[in-house]
């Protein structure tokens, strides 16, 4: 037993092996380097956006058109009108499909049935898929069916595939969250299994469905490549004004804009830019509102 | 009228209730009255008939999960308006019993009950039976409070309303559902308020209300007082007692003092392992009036088990 007391009574001294070692230490500075590199990135980002298109924030860029020739009098408002009007409609299309989707997978497949564990296996994939090749699906859609590929139903279409694998994870996650005692108080009344879903398992999962589901719009918020894919109008001087209707968005804008050789134009790409990280900011921001609001805790 | 009024022959007052346990109780908060530990009540009460009238019969009971027989050949009759205890070590299949009684255990997939379990002489595992109209019937209260997340009104007038209950007043039902389950004065004030912020005990006496607002006739409790302090256990203990003048309670419990002060029979089951494949199925030792379990067990292992030399 005398190792035992040697140990108890050693000096509380610090080893070589112990957190303030040489290995210790090194790793900590390499995380913090890691650390501030990314928010350098970030940072840099943001702050030659800001100085380069600040000037440009005004009301010219919410309230003009773009222009091929004048890029003083260039404005972003098609693109945003485009953006919200974009997003709305593959919000409409992706949330109930998607919500539906995670319901059938969580609450009523027999995971024993082989289709249903490949219906799982796949959806993993599919949220691995790049934004691009749902540009494609999108525009064979359209062919067969005699769609104008460059219409706001198309990319709408587009971005509601894209994010449709991510909104059927996040709302399983959250339906997973609400204990099965809920589902089982429920059902013990004499509700069917559809009301148990309806009324005590969605609800309750709700704070979670509608983060996943915005972090996912956001995420298409900013996605050019499907929409490019679609052909997206770069020059679009009229308000977007049905889902049949051509349209621009922000990122095709900036898109566009960056490609121009004129300075102005880069300002007002830098501009815009702004205009998108505030948009996405604040959906952000209504995310994790909802989320530490209405979160439930069991 | 009050909604209860078609089984119950407690007076008809309406929404101001008769009288109940919480007059005795001198109100919220009194401790309950001193009672002596393991008196069984079978003496207290009406005389109990030698055999139960049948509610619910079980003839040759055996439930399986997927090939794994958890429960052998179980035969035994809960008697109307009777509080039944089922009691006996882990795993021997009293919770696999008890949720087969109201087809609970029918929302696990594997799950399988052969031989027949009938209710009013029903087979309710027949395949023109509706669970959902079974578990409507034969109500159950879990091992941990499971309030939903809303009111504590909505609580109690989710059942009614999801059954389709013809209800002319809501506020009615609450009240009375409340009152029944000796929780209306402590919660009259703050029926909009969420059922979390009720205590453990209160919360478990909100899960009967809940029940017996959709007005069962069976009220099957799985451990129900395992999660509470003895207070708040035997506040449901004497609620138990009051309800079982109009429902038929089927309980299981760990505990054995419980089983003797509240039930009028108990059932003892045990697990034996099987020979050809060694899993433990559980099977029923014994059943019988408790008084006479307790006094006189006729199987040893009842008496091994309740003088606390297993389990």
């Amino acid at each position: 037993m005398a190792s035992i007391g040697t140990v108890a009574t050693a000096p509380l001294r610090a080893g070589k092996a112990g957190e303030r070692s040489g290995a210790s230490i090194g790793f900590l500075i390499g995380l913090w380097l890691a650390v501030a590199f990314a928010l350098l990135c970030l940072a840099t980002l943001l702050v030659t956006s800001f100085i380069d298109g600040y000037p440009r924030l005004d009301g010219r860029l919410f309230t003009q058109y773009t222009s091929q020739v004048l890029p003083e009098t260039a404005g972003a408002r098609a693109a945003i009108l485009g953006s919200l009007l974009v997003i709305t409609t593959t919000a409409v299309m992706a949330i109930p499909v998607g919500v539906a989707a995670a319901v059938y997978l969580e609450e009523f497949a027999d995971n024993r049935r082989w289709y249903n564990r490949l219906i799982e296996v796949n959806l993993q994939n599919l949220a691995a898929v790049p934004a691009i090749v749902y540009g494609m699906l999108t525009a064979g859609f359209a062919l067969a069916v005699g769609l104008e590929r460059r219409v706001v139903l198309s990319g709408a279409i587009a971005l509601a595939l894209l994010i449709l694998p991510v909104v059927i994870i996040t709302t399983r996650e959250a339906l997973r969250s609400v204990p099965a005692e809920i589902r089982q108080g429920s059902l013990a009344l004499g509700a069917t299994p559809l009301q148990t879903v309806w009324r005590q398992t969605l609800p309750s999962a709700l704070p979670g469905v509608a983060t996943g589901t915005i972090l996912a719009l956001s995420r298409a918020l900013g996605e050019a490549a499907p929409l490019l894919l679609l052909g997206g109008l770069v020059f679009v001087t009229y308000d977007p004004n049905g889902l049949l209707s051509g349209f621009t968005t922000l990122p095709i804008q900036i898109f566009s804009w960056t490609g121009q050789p004129q300075d102005e134009f880069q300002q007002v790409a830098s501009a815009a830019i702004i205009v998108l990280l505030g948009l996405l900011l604040l959906m952000n921001a209504l995310a994790i509102v909802i989320r530490n609001r209405y979160q439930q805790h069991w | 009228m009050s909604f209860f009024s078609t089984r119950t022959a407690a007076p008809e007052t309406g929404s101001t209730m008769a009288p109940t346990a919480d007059d005795d109780r001198g109100g919220p908060g009194a401790p309950p009255p001193a009672r002596p530990l393991a008196q069984p009540r079978g003496d207290q009460r009406h005389p109990l008939p030698d055999k139960p009238i049948p509610i619910i019969d079980c003839e040759n009971v055996d439930i399986y999960y997927g090939k794994f027989r958890a429960v052998s050949d179980v035969t035994m009759v809960f008697g109307r308006n009777e509080i039944t205890a089922l009691i006996g070590p882990s795993g021997c299949g009293k919770s696999t019993v008890l949720r087969s009684l109201n087809r609970m255990n029918d929302l696990i997939p594997e799950a399988r009950v052969t031989g027949r379990i009938s209710y009013h002489e029903q087979d309710i595992y027949g395949s023109d039976v509706d669970p959902i109209e079974v578990r409507r019937r034969i109500g159950m209260v879990f091992q941990k409070p499971n309030p939903f997340p809303k009111s504590i009104y909505a609580n109690v007038a989710y059942g009614p309303k999801v059954v389709g209950m013809d209800v002319k007043n809501m506020d009615d039902i609450v009240e009375e559902a409340l009152t029944r389950a000796a929780l209306w004065d402590e919660v009259k004030d703050k029926l909009k308020q969420s059922a979390y912020g009720l205590s453990g005990g209160q919360q478990q006496r909100l899960c009967i209300a809940r029940t017996i607002a959709v007005q069962p006739e069976v009220i099957l409790m799985d451990e129900p007082c395992s999660a509470l302090d003895p207070i708040a256990t035997a506040r449901i203990e004497d609620l138990m007692d009051e309800l079982s003048q109009e429902y038929t309670i089927i309980i299981v419990t760990h505990n054995m003092q419980q089983a003797a002060r509240v039930a009028d029979r108990t059932a003892f089951f045990t697990a034996r392992p099987s020979e050809d494949t060694g899993d433990r199925t559980g099977q029923l030792v014994e059943y019988d009036i408790t008084r006479k379990m307790f006094s006189n067990p006729g199987d040893k292992r009842t008496e091994d088990y309740i003088s606390g030399r297993f389990g």
